[in-house]
């Protein structure tokens, strides 16, 4: 089977029901027209931007370029994980936590899917390396800012519970242990929710795109369960070590609850 | 040689306060009095370890900073005018509990499945003070422990202190507003004046 071309007019008739959209949302004064114009051409942008930038990047096999891209994407989702949560850590820690622990978690991954499971030669094949990273990194980010924003939210709205345990003897992490084990299921839940409807419930939008691609729906298959169990891992792990790490920072040397060390958003 | 005092403070220092020195026996009370807003809670949560602050503090000769924050706090403990509950039932709230005390409260031993949302101000208060005792801390510190209660739990409590005070050699130190109080829980205190804590006997 042969792949079907998308030409302009195509992309331009799918473009038109966005902005029948946008019309609706004016007429019944939803307020979001100017939001779904903007994302719909923001879109637009800068897919057009990374399919130049892989085209060179896959024509050019360097390990450099592929290093410097993968920085990049990560920096972004450092940023986009910061932007995410209400209540952040003040100055480097808010941005570098959720960095730190997507760096660690997905790029561990991505490293361990290249070289043991689908031992492409050589290992950082952009074709598999950019996107494999690409799809651990948006699912990480999604887990570790919720993780983090429940765990400084609630820390907030539950100073006076944690301090309580603190002046009955509790340590710091008894007496946030259940805030922080709230903060990690909420992390997690969404890939487990994924993992439970795949299938069923929905397609899977990388096996749908493989598909319409042209792969035999099996090899379809084998790959989205590829990617589901590392993007499981990946977040799960991400999520765990950002919020531990994130909840031992609202705490000092001597197991002060610091909430000042957190900023609010706006 | 003198005693060795249970609790020394030297220069402790919170907000906008004079630097406060003060050295308390074993088994001493002492009051602490001032204007809401003077700084008393404050004063206690820096024993406490709880708030940042400048100033040194012993127990029984052994520095704060030789032990682990949370040993200080389950030793020096320091039970807060507003009690928190975080589960659906009181027993949740206990490892262990004195049932003579327990009842000397006001309460049976019932009260362990009572719901959280059912209590009063008052039986909350009185809870707190045995969930802070059921530590067995070396000193406690109270922070208007009586504020809700009546007559006749305000002696129960003071005489729960003091036994424990007489029998176990705890420390107290002890806020409130009540002048007839001050005189039957302690021979001497503080009253916070302007800015400086002001040494006083009754």
């Amino acid at each position: 089977m042969n792949l079907i071309a998308l030409s302009a007019l195509d992309l331009g008739i799918a473009s038109i029901l966005v902005l029948l959209l946008a019309l609706l949302s004016y007429k019944a004064r939803l307020g979001v027209e100017r939001q779904i114009v903007i994302a719909g051409v923001r879109t637009v942008l800068q897919l057009l931007l990374i399919g130049m930038i892989l085209k060179v990047i896959f024509a050019a096999v360097h390990l450099g370029w592929i290093t410097l891209l993968s920085m990049v994407m990560l920096l972004m989702a450092g940023r986009e994980v910061m932007a995410r949560q209400k209540y952040r850590l003040k100055g480097w820690w808010g941005f570098g936590l959720g960095t730190m622990a997507m760096f660690v978690s997905s790029f561990f991954i991505t490293l361990i899917a290249l070289f043991v499971i689908v031992r492409v030669d050589p290992w950082y094949t952009p074709q598999y390396s950019i996107p494999l990273l690409g799809m651990m990194l948006g699912n990480t980010m999604t887990g570790i800012s919720l993780g983090l924003d429940r765990l400084n939210h609630t820390a907030w709205q539950q100073r006076s519970i944690i301090e309580a345990r603190l002046m009955l003897g509790w340590t710091w992490s008894g007496a946030i242990a259940d805030i922080r084990h709230d903060s990690i299921r909420t992390g997690m839940m969404p890939m487990i929710n994924a993992m439970a409807a795949a299938g069923i419930v929905s397609l899977p939008g990388m096996m749908t795109g493989q598909i319409l691609a042209g792969s035999p729906p099996m090899e379809a298959v084998k790959y989205q369960i590829l990617i589901m169990f590392l993007i499981t891992a990946g977040t799960g792990f991400g999520t765990f070590a950002a919020v531990w790490f994130g909840s031992r920072r609202l705490f000092d040397d001597r197991e002060r609850l610091r909430l000042e060390r957190l900023q609010v958003k706006g | 040689m003198a005693a060795m005092n249970r609790l020394n403070i030297e220069n402790l220092q919170v907000l906008d306060l004079a630097a406060w020195s003060t050295g308390l026996q074993p088994g001493e009370c002492v009051f602490l009095f001032g204007p809401s807003g003077s700084g008393k809670t404050r004063l206690l949560r820096a024993i406490a370890d709880l708030d940042l602050h400048e100033g040194m503090i012993e127990l029984d000769g052994e520095s704060r900073r030789h032990m682990l924050a949370h040993e200080w706090r389950a030793r020096v403990a320091l039970l807060p005018a507003e009690s928190c509950w975080w589960n659906e039932k009181v027993g949740e709230h206990f490892t262990n509990c004195d049932t003579d005390l327990l009842a000397r409260l006001g309460f049976s031993e019932a009260v362990m499945d009572w719901e959280i949302l059912r209590l009063s101000t008052g039986e909350k208060q009185r809870l707190a003070l045995l969930r802070a005792l059921s530590a067995n801390p070396s000193v406690l510190l109270l922070d208007e422990p009586t504020a809700n209660l009546d007559k006749i739990f305000t002696q129960v409590i003071e005489e729960i202190v003091g036994e424990l005070r007489q029998q176990k050699n705890v420390s107290v130190i002890w806020v409130t507003h009540d002048d007839a109080q001050m005189k039957r829980i302690a021979k001497r205190g503080w009253h916070i004046r302007n800015c400086s804590l002001v040494e006083t006997t009754v």
